[in-house]
């Protein structure tokens, strides 16, 4: 154990002896974020497990324990396998949630430290960039007897990909290779052609020994040759993206409008970039309203002005609309809003990318819906070459384009990581699917003006004498969706409504004449017609639309195009087996004998409405009672 | 360019725990703080009024009681909860109380009668759907590895290899009907973080936390207060004045107390920053069921 003699946490004596000083100097230290990447035989845990031990974060309980496991089961003989302290039990990892993020805790003199310790291997890319998303600092061990692998590769591209800025190049087990220089520095030749390929500008090489200790705390002898930091006066000086963020514009997500009574009004959020000042001219994005910050508010009192990283809340000299998910900015630079973007991915779902599907996507606090195209291109993080796809699995790294419903503001993810960072919602099962990193819009939404309509929409709707609607009818293939559309068409004809009905006839053989029966092509399919419905209705019409629309998320994607209050989703409730046994078409007979491939119900899914507006039990009702209930109940809105 | 402010890593943390507390307040439909009156406690409490201000947090504060906390528990809390202007729910399990569970004859059984069971009846009760605790991640194994919005099914199950994604400071708080979360501002925090912060803020704690002398037996390896007649004596056992105090506040049977002099803020620290074994070691919990046994009773819908 005499390698251990020279602690990091070298303040003992002055915890003893006086303590209230030892708290000032505490209270005054800065927090540094970062992750260790590398395989798990690069040394990773054991760095770790040296830093917690060096830093006196390991308790005398924990460490007779930790003592008697390396005797047991350990790796290194009679000494301390600090591999142990981190890589938790065996039971554990059976379970399978080493596989996860850990969060690990420790303080030096300077600086106070969280380490988010993740996983190695290539299927937890996910888990690895979730680490690196809250990370100021990367460091990349390397074993000095194995140079750069494709490990070393990946997650010095994933690093850089989520926007690290500081790298350290640990070029670990120094130890088993006699200290060398020249092994050290063609290791460093080696990763600086590969950085320099990714685009790592900088980055800060150091030979160490997590096991022995060397270069740790401070220089070792064993490499005279090395005249740069030890790793941890390297990890307590570097520093930090908070600070940096401190010299862009400021902006501020709204999160929260703090309305105690009716003499306050203040506007509740954490300073992505830059800083604020009482009096600062500021700009509310997207309406683009301006006023000046009148107070800084805290608990604690008043501000003179707050920087980012802080969470604050402020208040305005003029009355302005601003709420949860604007944008506060400097007046002078604000940021842009736009609705089409380009955007790398980093899909983190089993279940793959759905194109054309729409998701949430939440940005800073603003939530909308969004649609991805298919792919430009994924990334082999392995050897960085740019591969053709159709969509997105689980751990892939894709660029894509993807359109909002409503413009985002935003900015690009490398200048602002609050704008231009995101992840990705499944409308559906509510899990996190993805996370992205805005590059650019496409174009400028400020440049794409609606076009002004002198003939609004009301006054279609008006001159018809009657309020837009969409019925939109969901249900099996034969369960007497365009049976019961089609009566109700006629009914309402009769009634001088102005209709028009949808089906698979006057579609699949126009518009989506291009399309097949493969799941997106469904998805495809449902998303045009839903297009054309929300274009009729604009223009006054009542329409109704009798397609099987299988996937309840395209049946809600519809929904949301369409003004709240207007669109009713009419589930056509026939039980597969009376279907199948109607088959007024033979379309189950031939599914049935494998000659229709993808046929709903019988191999592929038909999701029921959990709240549609109208459901029809045909097993209760025929058809003529089936078309009087909808009719009565779509004017009974009226 | 004026020099730049250089945030403290109190300051970052701080931060980081009132963005949490507003976007559960910004998302969910009707969020309680559960609130144990421990130190952790006390330091939730003190950052949603800070989080919130002026207006007072728009949450109310829920005790889920056994009926065996310290009495000076039960004091701060009543007083804690008139300072705040919060509402105080206090909930104790109706099964346990009608059987009279109890710490000295019901083991476990007691932990997951009146907690486990508590909470989860509690939480259906009033229809919560975020639930703030104060957990952190230095305290135990399996902790470290939970995420800050932590999932529960709708009879409050916990799937540690099935958690949501976490990117940087994005909550995704949609969940479906019935399902609920449990949310931990405080994640981040180690121990002395917490002392340091009640001690920068002034933040009121229970007196359990600082040494006097109180009456205690030494019981299978703990050093146990006598805080009530309710607690047997076993034969040749005479409580004694000691002074002590306590790292952690639980039920006063379960809950160990250390030998100290500790009687300020910076000499709990002190004392703390020079002791040499963890803070959960002081309870009885953690142990039933060996090294998994947190990890296990959070899958049962502990917290």
């Amino acid at each position: 154990m005499s390698d251990m003699a020279d602690p990091i946490y070298k303040t003992d004596a002055l915890i003893a002896e006086d303590i209230d000083a030892y708290l000032e100097q505490h209270q005054h230290k800065s927090l540094l974020r970062f992750i260790t990447c590398g395989s798990v035989d690069d040394g990773k845990s054991t760095l770790i497990g040296r830093l917690l031990y060096d830093s006196k974060m390991i308790f005398e309980d924990q460490l007779a324990a930790l003592e008697a496991d390396s005797k047991r089961v350990g790796t290194q003989g009679q000494e301390i396998d600090f591999a142990l302290l981190v890589d938790g039990l065996a039971a554990e990892r059976e379970q399978g949630i080493t596989i996860d993020v850990a969060y690990r805790f420790f303080t030096t003199e300077k600086r106070k430290f969280i380490v988010a310790d993740t996983p190695g291997h290539e299927q937890y890319t996910r888990n690895m960039v979730t680490g690196a998303s809250t990370a100021d600092l990367a460091v990349i061990l390397i074993d000095a007897r194995k140079g750069v692998l494709t490990q070393t590769r990946r997650h010095s591209y994933l690093a850089h990909l989520i926007g690290i800025r500081n790298i350290v190049l640990a070029v670990n087990k120094m130890d088993l290779v006699d200290y060398s220089q020249q092994v050290f520095d063609d290791i460093v030749a080696d990763y600086t052609a590969f950085a320099n390929s990714i685009g790592i500008t900088s980055f800060v090489p150091m030979p160490i020994s997590g096991f022995k200790g060397d270069n740790i705390t401070a220089n070792s002898p064993n490499t005279p040759w090395y005249t740069g930091k030890p790793l941890i006066e390297h990890l307590e000086t570097v520093e930090v993206d908070v600070t940096a963020d401190q010299d862009k514009p400021f902006r501020m997500a709204v999160q929260w409008v703090n309305r105690p009574n009716l003499d306050f009004r203040g506007f509740s959020g954490q300073i992505a970039t830059g800083i604020v000042k009482a009096g600062d001219a500021i700009r509310v994005l997207p309406s683009g309203k301006t006023s000046t910050v009148s107070r800084i508010v805290t608990l604690d009192g008043d501000l003179d002005e707050a920087v980012a990283g802080q969470s604050v809340t402020l208040c305005f000299a003029d009355e302005i609309d601003c709420s949860r998910g604007d944008v506060i900015a400097i007046a002078d630079t604000p940021p842009e809003a736009a609705n089409q973007f380009e955007s790398t991915l980093v899909w983190m779902s089993d279940e793959a990318l759905h194109v054309g599907r729409a998701y949430w996507m939440k940005l800073g606090t603003q939530m909308v819906s969004v649609t991805v195209q298919a792919p430009k291109y994924i990334v082999n993080v392995n050897t960085m070459e740019h591969l053709a796809a159709k969509t997105l699995d689980l751990n892939a790294i894709g660029v894509v384009e993807l359109a909002t419903d409503k413009p985002v503001v935003f900015e690009a993810y490398t200048q602002n990581r609050t704008l231009g960072g995101f992840i990705l919602v499944d409308k559906i099962t509510n899990n996190t699917v993805a996370a992205g990193m805005l590059h650019f819009s496409l174009r400028r939404a400020q440049n794409v003006h609606w076009q002004a309509l002198d003939i609004s929409r009301d006054a279609h709707a008006n001159l018809k004498n009657q309020k837009p609607a969409v019925l939109w009818f969901t249900g099996l293939s034969g369960s007497g969706k365009s049976t019961i559309a089609n009566l109700v068409e006629k009914k309402l004809h009769r009634m001088n409504r102005h209709t028009f009905l949808l089906d698979g006839d006057n579609v699949r053989h126009g518009l989506n004449k291009d399309l097949g029966f493969t799941e997106a092509d469904r998805i495809e399919n449902i998303r045009r017609v839903g297009e054309v419905a929300k274009l009729m209705a604009d223009a006054g019409l009542i329409v109704i639309t009798a397609f099987i629309s299988p996937f309840r998320a395209e049946r809600e994607m519809v929904r949301a195009m369409i003004p709240e209050g207007e669109f009713f989703e009419i589930f056509i409730d026939t039980p597969l087996a009376e279907a199948e046994k109607r088959d007024v078409k033979g379309l189950y007979k031939k599914a049935r004998a494998g000659d229709l491939k993808n046929f709903t119900g019988i191999d592929s899914p038909y999701e029921a409405p959990e709240g549609p507006e109208i459901r029809i039990d045909t097993t209760k009702m025929d058809a003529e009672a089936a078309a009087d209930a909808i009719i009565e109940r779509l004017l009974g809105w009226h | 360019m004026t020099d730049k402010t250089i945030l403290t890593h109190l300051e970052r943390l701080e931060a980081e725990s009132i963005h949490i507390m507003r976007e559960v307040v910004a998302e969910a439909e009707k969020p309680v703080m559960l609130y144990s009156v421990g130190k952790d406690s006390a330091v939730m409490l003190h950052l949603a009024r800070k989080a919130f201000y002026p207006s007072p947090p728009p949450f109310p504060l829920l005790h889920v009681d056994t009926t065996w906390k310290f009495k000076a528990m039960y004091e701060l809390r009543n007083r804690m909860a008139q300072e705040s202007g919060m509402e105080l729910l206090v909930y104790q399990n109706p099964e346990a109380k009608e059987r009279g569970i109890n710490p000295f004859d019901h083991g476990p059984l007691h932990t997951d009668m009146w907690k486990t069971e508590g909470l989860k009846q509690a939480l259906d009760l009033y229809g919560f759907d975020v639930a703030f605790g104060g957990a952190r991640r230095d305290e135990e194994k399996s902790r470290a590895k939970e995420r800050i919005f932590s999932f529960r099914t709708a009879t409050h199950g916990w799937d540690p290899k099935n958690q949501r994604p976490e990117l940087w400071n994005l909550y995704n708080a949609r969940k479906k009907k019935g399902e609920s979360i449990r949310v931990f501002p405080i994640s981040n925090w180690t121990e002395l973080d917490i002392w340091q912060y009640i001690h920068l803020n002034d933040i009121p704690i229970v007196p359990l936390y600082f040494s006097e002398k109180r009456p205690t037996v030494e019981r299978d390896g703990l050093l146990l207060m006598v805080d009530d007649e309710r607690f047997p004596l076993r034969e040749g056992e005479e409580p004694v004045m000691r002074s002590i105090r306590f790292r952690t506040l639980g039920c006063y049977p379960l809950t160990g107390a250390v030998e100290s002099e500790a009687k300020t803020l910076p000499e709990v620290i002190q004392e703390m920053l020079l002791t040499t074994t963890s803070e959960r070691q002081g309870r009885v919990i953690d142990k039933d069921g060996g090294d998994a046994s947190m990890e296990k009773k959070k899958q049962e819908g502990y917290f």
